[in-house]
């Protein structure tokens, strides 16, 4: 009779606990594999030298000022669309309804610069157009906030479909107020008076956008680690049942959560129409509604850790951006790198939270 | 008469994709997995037969329609089923979560099809847009003598391969879910895949299947758009939202995939309704176009309220399997 | 020749991150007889036969089928070699019928030919003697149909080898003795029965064999005929332990709780709790007894401000002699009363605690609202985790580790400290020992001892009639939702109490 104990090739075991440089190790090897096999697609399609390839995307993202600014202008939008999403995930609230609030947000931007640009002095507009999206995005976070709350409706896909009533609204706006006639775009917005525009701040155009969103960083992270409302919001995530019986009312924290999540998009929506693209159309979003829950998830909703991937994110699409169009290529090149990057930074997780055990060849003394 | 003739014809022509969408998705998503990759599937399969058949038209001095069809048919399951197996490894095997893969997927896959779509041409070394007029042509065939009864004709039989078989897919599946023992075993894989584990299922093998299955069919949905749809052609973002309507008519549809079939139609009904009815101005127009979606939302609020246990999503839906779990 | 035993395990080990669930284990079972598998709850019963079932898969040691060394990697293998496993959680799906759980992953004809294989299973419940409507669908079911199903199951699939989970645990005493029929019948059509149980009695009636494991390890095997419950529960906990609970006499005894008339519906809408009015009072510890399912959770959610009542009323009679009507209020509006209830629900980590949240966050559960307006305090919670972690002797790397690393034992302590620290009137606590060792069980007596003596009301839900006869002053016996009577725990007995648990006073009511 065979003594050989045969076990199945290769066993997982979950991990108890793994060191934060071991971790960031397998993250940061997942990186560069992804390169390498991004790298592999570009050189493919391209035929060009793959560090050729690579240099032309550093080029693209940061090779002058005007490129690093635009690079650091699209992070910090994705950010702050991260940063919004953040309370609604940590409380498992599948809110992918950012890019409607955004649109929203950026809807009641365009509003304001267009009806109001000549009535009021540029801060006090400004003031009001951060107010006004923020309470766009807010009601289009509301919406499906309640209906979960009270119905338990699936909140994943009445967000998904908010999204598109948002877009047909913004069509709608956009019959009014294209310009010139006819085009179907509303163009740039204020060109003449800048009105409703971010000012310079400290010399820079995007100045008051990096003030503002580091604003929104710095005390998203103190709302969920310190205070009460944070607390809240981590055990209604965990599980419903502890914060009923902890006495936390469950319906308010969801409806209230979701408010201050699409809130915050719809300010993301003013950070672009009126800081960055003065005009609106269907695509201000962009997708990068669905990329920030990408970059909230992987950056286990540390706020400073998002920093880094989106940083990480708008490089590389950025970087794909112009080596396309160095090639002729289309843009879409960079949906197609930036889609590589994620299965890749998806994956490494497994390797965090499980452990591989090949067969031991084991031998047994009699 | 004849204009409500052709909103049914033309409503059906825009359900057709949301039909092949649905049934894809209802087969995944009663493993287990909601894979929101769908969209991206649909415009990699989309893009993948159109580029089958581009290659191959562009080779040879006359081509022949129906091997077009066939090498278009071959890559678009091929391409869309990768795509599936991407979802399937990273949420079955190395268990991320279903959302956040999903997600990137559609990125991924929409930035695939545009990218080929808007760039195919000028890779192959030629200019303007692709156009692959004979394989379409084979895709676009209508069925000899019954199309031309009239009325019935025009009603039944004017319509492509693709259309048909959209149909006789998802009686298939729903054949396939109630009537067969893989259905059943698929069917308690997503309700609790510990109990199909403990039952001798291979819970991993059921959901790749299941999966990748899910993928090839709902490919087809975005290669009845390029071919049938826009007669074998690209056009940027043209397919649209029609990935999430697929996604959204599951629920519609009950997970039942015949019950997407009459969905379907009256999705691509509400989705050019604003053609049809008289006295819009334009405005008015863009805010028809909310009704598929608003629609949508309403049905997924009754749904919510009532309660039936076999009108619910399987129960697992949306949750890695991990046996040695305590 | 033909080999005696059905299966062998030898030196078989399995373990969890740092926790050994079974230490070099080594036992057999001899073809044709019922053999019990006996040890406390945690002693690794489960896990040993869940490596039989393919669910687990041994870390070391061998696995002897009908004489041959097997390697058993999934349930699908476990099957091949005719073993067939009910789990104490049914393993079955809800929106199928038997027949279709029945024949869940097995191999066949492609089409399903639901008729025939229906008559198959009717064929087979006749032969054994079971009731069963195999087009019935499963949520449709009581628990004791849906073991049923369990068993025509493996039967279905021609298992020679049967292990059941704490079959009992759930059943009424008659649903209890028509098992044990149907089992004697499997035995003396030749099939090998394993039984895992901690109920002495059934052993002794029931087995051939008992074979003993403590705390992951295996003890002995000995033959029934010559056991005693003595010599069992010496073997099954090491040394010999009367449970001897210091009981004092109540004292300070007022009115504290009083239920009237209440009635109150489960999530689907069935009466759980029908016109239940008892009263709880100061310097007590009330047991409820009852068989699992019988109203329990719901009785002391109600008053815990968790589960909505359709009727009736509850009403606290405060230390100061003040009523305050509690039904139909939520859980932070009795706290907003200044009313110090504290409830150690059965499900510790999914209700009481935050199963990833560290220590001083769950001490947070019941008092992040106190301090000031926007920021929450985390100085006082983690000042009373650290004397919880000291003065129960909790075993935990620190107030930073996640309750979920912790074992059931010292999670039950963070729990029962923390609802203690409250300084409650009412105490609630439901299952307070379900898979603690002896040692932390009776911290936990102690504890619920000390709260009563300080005149607190304590109201414990129970399932060892034992430890309920010798903990409580009064008992509460609950019978699928009606309070079949309150009794004195030191003047009952067991079999009073089982019978009041089980007995038909009153006719079944069907449809409510």
């Amino acid at each position: 009779m065979s003594k050989e104990v045969k076990e199945p090739l290769v066993r997982m075991t979950k991990r108890d606990t793994i060191g934060t440089a071991k971790a960031w190790g397998i993250r940061l090897a997942a990186v560069l594999l992804s390169l390498v096999v991004a790298g592999l697609v570009i050189v493919a399609i391209t035929k060009q030298n793959p560090i050729q390839v690579y240099l032309g995307i550093v080029d693209g993202a940061v090779g002058t000022n005007r490129r690093a600014w635009v690079t650091v202008r699209e992070t910090l939008v994705l950010l702050c669309i991260a940063i919004g999403l953040t309370p609604a995930f940590k409380m498992k609230f599948w809110n992918i309804g950012a890019e409607g609030q955004i649109l929203m947000g950026g809807t009641a931007t365009a509003a304001l610069m267009i009806y109001a640009g000549d009535a009021f002095p540029n801060w006090l507009l400004l003031v009001l157009i951060f107010i006004a999206s923020a309470a766009a995005g807010l009601i289009w976070g509301l919406i499906p906030a309640v209906f979960k709350a009270y119905f338990n409706t699936n909140e994943t896909l009445f967000t998904l479909m908010l999204n598109y009533v948002a877009m047909q609204i913004v069509t709608f706006c956009i019959v009014f107020w294209e310009n010139p006639a006819g085009s179907n775009t509303v163009g740039i917005i204020g060109a003449a008076g800048q009105k409703g525009w971010f000012p310079s701040l400290f010399g820079n155009i995007y100045g008051l956008n990096v003030v503002i969103v580091l604003i929104l960083t710095l005390g998203m992270y103190i709302y969920m680690k310190y205070s009460k409302q944070g607390y809240e919001i981590a055990v209604v995530g965990e599980s419903q049942n502890t914060a009923r019986y902890a006495g936390i009312n469950v319906k308010r924290v969801i409806i209230r959560t979701m408010m201050i999540s699409g809130g915050i998009c719809g300010l993301a929506g003013s950070l672009i129409v009126s800081g960055a693209s003065h005009t609106i159309s269907t695509s201000t979003a962009g997708g990068r509604g669905f990329t920030a829950i990408i970059v909230a998830w992987m950056s286990k909703f540390n706020p400073f850790a998002m920093i880094l991937v989106s940083a990480f994110l708008v490089f590389m699409q950025q970087g794909a951006i112009q080596v396309a169009s160095q090639f002729g290529l289309n843009e879409n090149a960079s949906d197609i790198i930036t889609g590589i990057l994620l299965f890749f930074l998806i994956g490494c997780e497994f390797f965090i939270n499980y452990k591989l055990e090949l067969r031991k060849n084991r031998k047994e003394g009699k | 008469m004849n204009l409500l003739m052709t909103f049914i014809q033309k409503a059906i022509g825009q359900g057709v994709a949301i039909l092949f969408g649905a049934t894809g998705e209802i087969v995944t998503e009663k493993s287990g997995n909601l894979n929101l990759g769908i969209p991206g599937i649909m415009y990699m399969g989309g893009i993948a037969g159109l580029m089958g058949a581009f290659f191959y038209e562009n080779g040879k001095e006359n081509p022949n329609g129906f091997v077009g069809f066939l090498i278009a048919i071959l890559c678009t399951l091929a391409a869309s089923a990768f795509g599936g197996l991407i979802y399937s490894f990273l949420t079955i095997t190395l268990r991320a979560n279903q959302n956040v893969v999903g997600l990137s997927l559609t990125t991924f896959g929409v930035g695939f099809g545009n990218f080929f779509g808007g760039s195919i041409s000028k890779l192959a070394g030629g200019v303007g847009q692709i156009s692959v007029q004979t394989t379409a042509a084979a895709f676009r065939a209508k069925i000899p003598v019954l199309s031309e009864i009239p009325v019935l004709g025009d009603l039944l039989f004017s319509y492509g391969f693709l259309t048909y078989l959209s149909v006789v897919a998802a009686i298939c599946m729903t054949w396939f879910l109630k009537r067969t023992r893989s259905g059943l075993n698929l069917r308690a894989v997503g309700e609790s895949p510990a109990t199909a584990d403990a039952a001798g299922i291979n819970v991993s093998r059921y959901k790749y299947i299941a999966t990748v299955t899910g993928a090839a069919i709902a490919g087809l949905g975005g290669l009845y758009f390029v071919m049938e749809y826009l007669g074998g052609t690209w056009s940027n973002n043209g397919f649209g939202d029609r990935g999430w309507l697929a996604i959204a008519l599951v629920i519609l549809a009950l997970w039942n995939p015949a019950r997407a079939i009459w969905g379907s139609f009256l999705f691509g009904g509400l989705y050019i309704l604003y053609i049809y009815l008289p006295g819009l101005s334009r405005a008015t127009q863009e805010l028809c176009k909310m009704l598929p979606y608003v629609v949508t939302i309403i049905v997924l609020i009754i749904t919510s309220k009532r309660n039936k246990q076999e009108n619910q999503p399987p129960a697992s839906l949306g949750n890695a399997y991990f046996r040695e779990e305590r | 020749m033909e080999p005696v035993n059905a299966i062998e395990l030898r030196g078989v080990t399995k373990r969890f991150g740092e926790v050994v669930a079974n230490d070099n284990v080594s036992l057999a079972v001899r073809k044709g007889e019922i053999l019990s598998i006996l040890g406390e709850n945690g002693s690794g019963k489960t896990t040993l036969m869940n490596m039989l079932s393919g669910i687990y898969f041994p870390d070391e040691g061998e696995i002897v089928v009908n004489g041959k060394t097997v390697t058993i990697r999934s349930p699908k293998d476990s099957f091949a070699l005719g073993i067939g496993m009910i789990h104490q959680h049914f393993k079955l799906i809800p929106i199928l019928t038997a027949a279709e759980n029945i024949i869940l992953g097995l191999t066949g004809k492609g089409r399903l030919n639901l008729k025939q294989i229906e008559n198959e299973i009717r064929a087979l419940t006749e032969q054994y003697g079971f009731e069963l409507d195999p087009t019935q669908k499963i949520y449709d079911m009581s628990v004791s149909q849906k073991q049923t199903v369990e068993i025509v199951k493996v039967l279905y699939r021609g298992a020679d080898i049967l292990i059941l989970d704490e079959p009992t645990a759930v059943l009424t005493p008659q649903e209890t003795e028509k098992l044990f029929a149907v089992l004697r019948n499997m035995r003396m059509a030749g099939k090998s029965i394993i039984i895992i149980t901690h109920k002495l009695n059934e052993v002794l009636e029931l087995s051939d064999r008992v074979a003993v494991l403590r705390k992951g390890k295996y003890i002995a095997t000995v033959e029934t005929a010559g056991a005693t419950v003595e010599s069992l529960t010496e073997m099954m906990v090491g040394e010999k332990v009367k449970l001897d609970i210091n009981r004092t006499e109540p004292a300070g005894v007022e009115k504290r709780i009083e239920m009237r008339g209440v009635t109150c519906r489960n999530k689907e809408g069935l009466k759980v709790l029908k016109e239940a009015s008892f009263t709880a009072y100061s310097g007590e510890i009330l047991g409820v007894a009852g068989i699992s399912g019988s109203g329990q959770k719901e009785l002391l959610e109600s008053i815990a401000g968790l589960q909505p009542i359709e009727s009736g009323e509850i009403l606290y009679d405060s230390p100061e002699g003040k009523t305050e009507k509690i039904s139909s209020m939520k859980a932070e509006e009795i706290k907003e009363l200044g009313i110090a209830l504290s409830f150690v629900p059965e499900d510790r980590l999914g209700m009481g605690l935050v199963a990833s949240m560290d220590l001083t966050d769950n001490m947070m559960i019941r008092s992040y609202k106190e301090g000031g307006r926007f920021f929450a305090d985390r100085k006082a919670p983690k000042k009373l985790a650290e004397e919880i972690v000291d003065k129960l002797e909790v075993v935990t790397p620190g107030v930073e580790t996640p309750v979920s690393r912790l074992s059931g034992g010292n999670v039950q302590k963070i729990l029962v400290g923390r609802e203690i620290a409250g300084n409650p009137t009412v105490l609630m606590v439901a299952y307070p020992v379900r898979g603690l060792d002896i040692n932390s069980s009776y911290t936990i007596y102690n504890l619920l001892n000390e709260q009563k003596e300080k005149g607190v009301a304590v109201i414990c839900v129970g399932e060892d009639l034992d430890v309920l006869l010798e903990l409580c002053d009064k008992i509460l016996v609950l019978n699928s939702g009606r309070i079949a009577g309150v009794v004195d725990a030191r003047e009952t007995t067991k079999e009073k109490l089982g019978l009041m648990m089980t007995g038909s006073g009153e006719e079944k009511q069907a449809n409510e």
